[in-house]
């Protein structure tokens, strides 16, 4: 099929391109970047028939309006509740659906999520650095910000109606605003009181909050000395806590190190959950081992490649289902 | 090597400290471990990130854990304790003339010295790349001799170019991107360290032994339109 090019109606601030990530070049100074929220990427391409790493647009809660210019293409929107519509359709942000040229696709933000993953079948075409076109944001190296007024390209588009219809959501028995950490690195910088307070307090995100972290404000967490810590790595979910006693939970596009003291490490897949808070939204910490933690993802992990094998699967249109149900059972559908 | 201290980094990271202090052998020890690590790489390692007195050794938690990691490096720990680092001599060149908001007069005053010893004393330093942090190619070299060692300033600085030389405490460093800074700026560069040659994309690796070499104004030019 000829290229789809969309023309940029509108773009939100901190809506970027992204794919996987760089890894590897942390000891460089070069964080991962990719996804703030990692599963809903996955899950976007793997919704949408696509190779895990591709590059997609990361919407942020400013919105995007893209209008389709030429050609045809399917798309999966997954992540967080945004409320989405291309054509005359409307839809919640977790389904695969298709655009064609002079239809226009918006996505807001909706009841809930800070971000939502846009992932078009074939390449999108996107500046690469590092072999990777995720966007680093504090240097704008790799795929780079979404700007209003800007073209986007991409080539070998194709339609594929059977992925197209609603993605299934995973299931989860857990509380929101609340996710596993370990502690430390440093811990042992602070007094049992400030320990207490971050196992048993509540905290809120505030809008200090972007790719790089986001700042929460709660109970005090007073490093127990005036420290002077030679900089060291830093891990996304790493929970720092400046010199004023203000925590911040460092994201994808992290400084790889820093001298402030690491309270506690938020459990990796737990990230995922903790992006799509929102500020002002409560937030607390489940301290566990570090063999729990491990525990725990492993869990977590075994469950979701099961979800991801039904959601891979494509559920189809109604009139593909039809279809296929009929091969299977034999059975024409009664229509009346 | 003295036995270092392992410490869990949430589900998927050991941070392995040789110290608390930042001195040359502390340093030494954690780009030693990094260098065997390289070459004889556990099951489940994702990837290494040496800094100044520790090294983060990020793994799969599906894969491996703690436990059998803290044991890997152990391993690798005894069975390097006499690897000899290689490395190679990293050439930097800097110009001190015409460099926009410079502080050396600054840096002349506050240390009662001309700004031709801060010049001297600049290039005399025993350098090499203690960690690289901050921002992307941002290489810490240290260190700069005790004589030109000033404190950060109160605050800092927006706007300031990539390339430019600047030093705070013993660092020195040569930025690859505009950002705001609280160091001294002495210097500029028309080498970069973001290479933009995507085999060897940086131009230092950690350890690596640098040294800074003086050039004119027309030679910074003739370098800046050869890059």
């Amino acid at each position: 099929m000829p290229d789809a090019t969309f023309a940029v109606v509108h773009a939100g601030p901190l809506v970027t391109i992204q794919d996987y990530g760089r890894s590897g070049f942390a000891r460089f100074g070069v964080p991962r970047s990719g996804p703030m929220d990692r599963l809903s990427f996955d899950i976007a391409n793997l919704a949408l028939g696509s190779q895990r790493r591709s590059t997609v647009i990361e919407v942020s809660a400013g919105g995007l309006t893209l209008e389709c210019k030429t050609g045809e293409a399917s798309f999966a929107v997954f992540g967080g509740g945004f409320n989405v519509s291309v054509g005359t359709q409307k839809f919640p942000s977790h389904r695969v659906a298709r655009i064609e040229a002079g239809q226009k696709l918006t996505i807001q933000p909706g009841k809930s999520g800070n971000w939502t993953y846009l992932a078009i079948t074939g390449h999108l075409k996107a500046n690469e650095w590092l072999g990777s076109a995720a966007t680093h944001s504090m240097s704008g190296f790799g795929g780079g910000a979404i700007q209003s007024g800007a073209k986007l390209e991409v080539s070998h588009p194709e339609v594929r109606e059977s992925r197209e219809g609603e993605i299934p959501l995973p299931a989860s028995n857990r509380a929101d605003g609340e996710v596993d950490v370990v502690l430390g690195p440093q811990d042992r910088f602070f007094d049992a009181e400030s320990i207490d307070n971050l196992k048993t307090g509540t905290f809120n995100l505030t809008n200090a909050f972007d790719r790089m972290g986001v700042r929460l404000k709660g109970p005090e967490l007073v490093p127990s000395a005036k420290l002077d810590m030679p900089s060291e790595p830093i891990v996304r979910g790493s929970i720092q806590v400046a010199g004023d006693g203000v925590a911040t939970v460092l994201l994808s596009d992290h400084q790889t190190a820093g001298g402030y003291p690491k309270i506690a490490t938020v459990v990796s897949d737990d990230v995922d959950r903790l992006v799509q808070l929102r500020p002002a939204d409560t937030l607390s910490f489940n301290v566990v081992s570090p063999e729990d933690a491990i525990k725990r993802v492993r869990a977590r992990h075994n469950a979701r490649v099961k979800y991801m094998e039904s959601a891979a699967k494509g559920h189809g249109s109604l009139l593909y289902r039809l279809l296929n149900e009929n091969l299977i059972s034999g059975v024409v559908a009664d229509e009346s | 090597m003295s036995q270092p201290t392992f410490r869990a980094v949430g589900d998927h990271a050991l941070l392995v400290e040789f110290g608390d202090k930042v001195s040359k052998d502390t340093n030494k020890a954690v780009h030693q471990l990094d260098r065997a690590l390289a070459k004889h790489p556990f099951d489940g390692f994702e990837e290494a990130v040496p800094a100044f007195v520790n090294i983060l050794i990020d793994f799969d938690p599906l894969v491996t854990d703690h436990h059998a990691v803290e044991a890997a490096v152990k391993d690798v720990l005894l069975a390097s304790s006499d690897h000899i680092t290689e490395t190679s001599i990293r050439e930097v060149l800097v110009c001190y003339e015409d460099v926009e908001n410079s502080d050396l007069e600054e840096v002349a005053r506050l240390t009662g010295l001309s700004t031709e010893a801060v010049i001297d004393a600049h290039l005399a330093g025993d350098y090499s790349v203690y960690m690289y942090g901050f921002a992307p190619g941002y290489a810490y070299l240290a260190s700069v001799p005790e004589e030109i060692r000033l404190p950060r300033k109160d605050s800092a600085i927006r706007g300031i170019k990539d390339c430019s030389v600047l030093i705070a405490g013993p660092q020195c460093l040569v930025t690859t991107i505009t950002m705001p800074t609280g160091w001294w700026i002495i210097g500029k560069s028309p080498t970069r360290v973001l290479t933009g040659n995507d085999e060897d994309p940086f131009l230092f690796d950690v350890g690596d032994p640098v040294v800074f070499r003086r050039v004119t104004q027309e030679e910074y030019d003739a370098a800046m339109a050869e890059a």
